[in-house]
């Protein structure tokens, strides 16, 4: 009887002829498409590579980055805050988290960003204080005038964060019900108040949650930077290259160049949420067994 | 007060909704006793646990440890609810350890054990290290400090769960269970350390199912059914020679 040597299969592998097939169609395909598209007179290359790195699309692609971040963090800070509150003991900051929820999620964003704009049009001043007592011309507060000329760049801001905080909150609330509710009962056996409980034990553990709809709110948001206009605020990416194309009359390399920077931008953004993924999953990957 | 006993439960009532778990419950345990409380799932046990801890709040009766009123504070005859720091004050005295451990998965087993020093009792952090060590050394896992939850086996976790309840310096241990969610080899190591710990004098309450270790460790024992006690006494008492027909029953079956 022949020995059962210890060597690996020979065999041959299974073929899969109809991957190849397909995979050669799809790239005939694309080849003949970019070939079309780099002789055909109408996407105007020459333009495209004039205005790519051209000064004024890269500021505008400057304020519609900084713009996204700038929302984004803000209405990261806002939804925590605004998840919490809906799970607070405490009924009034459930209820003011509700409606908060209920009138910047139940309506557009565009509609909100032309609102923004409309401010000064609707209030003169915005007042920090005891309203209607006064000692002579002393009042229990401080005035802030609206002026006609409110910066548009930080309308838009407060009008993207505070529509994205809705849907942030909402994250949040999704990440922070995932977390077993038994941490909180052996945070709280510990003495932690509810507060440091929240902070120590619930949120970090929903983070591994909370993060990736977060990355795909942050790519959203990227895009929904180009609804500004409303405000209306043309110095973002979108209405910047509109504007550029109204001097050439080709509106096509210029959303050539708009789709390359937003493109650009999500690719790194989605790297960013990669690394910021492997962070957040202390304790569940079998990699981070042991701490460093 | 230090003849005092540790918990005092009187006429202990408690309802979810209209099913009401505990139907009265009277007992006492004094400073440095173990007292074991058996029973069938559902008798109410665990409940009554949580409610001495506060996690559940009661109905009516009157429950104390160590003199002080559990959730209330009492002045000229009067209850007031307690504000929810002066709760978790009361709460940080007396340790808990769950059935299914509930220690923190993103933390190391020595920030579980430091965590409440650091952020309940404002201790720095290489003072709460040493300690933390120390009482994972208690446990025997002192070379297990750096490992996160999910690669501890389960014994190893509740030995953790049961340092980090030990962090607060509690004078009254609670025990839900602490050994029913483990794989039969590895409940020995985790009533080991129950054990040195009933040695050093803490008073505990322990919920269990282990009627070896209640015979062995336990200065008495409460049969509890239906959300009443239905027998104490010394665990040769009731597990040897138990008088109702509920008990006789019980322990047919677990035996």
């Amino acid at each position: 009887m022949a020995q059962p040597a210890k060597t690996s299969i020979k065999a041959v592998p299974l073929r899969h002829p109809f991957r190849w097939a397909a995979a050669l169609y799809f790239v005939v395909l694309a080849a003949a498409f970019l070939l079309d598209a780099f002789h055909r007179s109408a996407y105007d290359w020459k333009s495209f590579r004039k205005y790519i790195f051209e000064a004024r699309v890269f500021k505008a692609a400057g304020v519609t980055l900084s713009l996204t971040i700038i929302s984004m963090f803000l209405a990261i800070l806002l939804g925590i805050v605004l998840a919490v509150m809906r799970r607070s003991p405490n009924p009034v900051f459930r209820n003011v988290s509700w409606v908060f929820i209920w009138i910047f999620r139940g309506t557009p964003v565009y509609v909100q960003l032309v609102f923004w704009g409309l401010l000064s049009t609707i209030y003169h001043s915005f007042f920090i204080g005891i309203p209607d007592i006064h000692f002579g011309h002393f009042y229990l507060g401080v005035h802030f005038p609206i002026s006609q000329t409110a910066s548009l760049y930080w309308l838009a801001i407060i009008g993207l964060s505070l529509n994205e905080a809705a849907y942030m909150a909402e994250i949040v609330r999704a990440g922070l019900l995932s977390v077993d509710t038994g941490q909180e009962e052996a945070a709280e056996s510990l003495g932690m108040s509810w507060w440091t409980t929240m902070r120590f034990i619930v949120i970090p553990q929903a983070m591994r949650i909370i993060i990736p709809p977060t990355g795909n709110e942050i790519i959203s948001m990227l895009k929904t930077t180009s609804l500004v206009t409303a405000v209306p605020l043309v110095t973002d990416l979108y209405a910047r290259t509109r504007n550029i194309s109204d001097e050439i009359y080709n509106p096509i390399p210029l959303l050539m160049v708009a789709c390359t920077w937003y493109l650009f931008f999500t690719t790194i953004l989605m790297f960013v949420q990669y690394f910021v993924e492997k962070r957040f999953a202390r304790g569940h990957s079998p990699l981070s067994g042991v701490q460093s | 007060m230090t003849n005092s006993p540790m918990v005092s439960a009187v006429e202990i009532h408690k309802s979810f909704g209209s099913n009401e778990v505990l139907k009265g419950i009277n007992l006492e345990v004094n400073k440095g006793e173990v007292l074991c409380l058996i029973g069938p799932s559902g008798s109410g046990k665990s409940t009554f646990l949580r409610c001495i801890n506060h996690l559940e709040k009661i109905d009516s009766g009157r429950l104390s440890v160590d003199g002080a009123i559990i959730g209330y504070r009492e002045h000229n005859g009067k209850l007031y609810e307690l504000k929810p720091s002066e709760a978790a004050k009361q709460r940080s005295g007396i340790g808990m350890v769950f059935q299914r451990f509930n220690l923190f998965p993103h933390m190391t087993a020595l920030d579980n054990v430091t965590s409440g020093m650091i952020r309940v009792q404002s201790i720095d952090k290489d003072t709460a290290t040493k300690e933390g060590m120390a009482l994972l050394d208690r446990v025997g896992l002192s070379e297990k400090a750096n490992h996160y939850p999910a690669h501890l086996s389960g014994g190893q976790q509740q030995r953790v769960a049961i340092a980090r309840a030990l962090a607060m310096k509690p004078k009254l241990m609670l025990f839900d269970e602490p050994t029913s969610a483990l794989d039969p080899e590895l409940v020995g190591e985790v009533l080991d350390v129950m054990k040195g710990l009933a040695q050093s004098g803490m008073t505990m309450l322990v919920v269990t199912h282990e009627m070896g270790f209640a015979k062995e460790v336990a200065d008495s024992v409460i049969f509890m059914d239906n959300g009443v006690v239905v027998e104490s006494g010394k665990p040769s008492d009731v597990l040897n020679n138990p008088q109702h027909e509920r008990t006789k029953n019980f322990l047919s079956k677990v035996i």
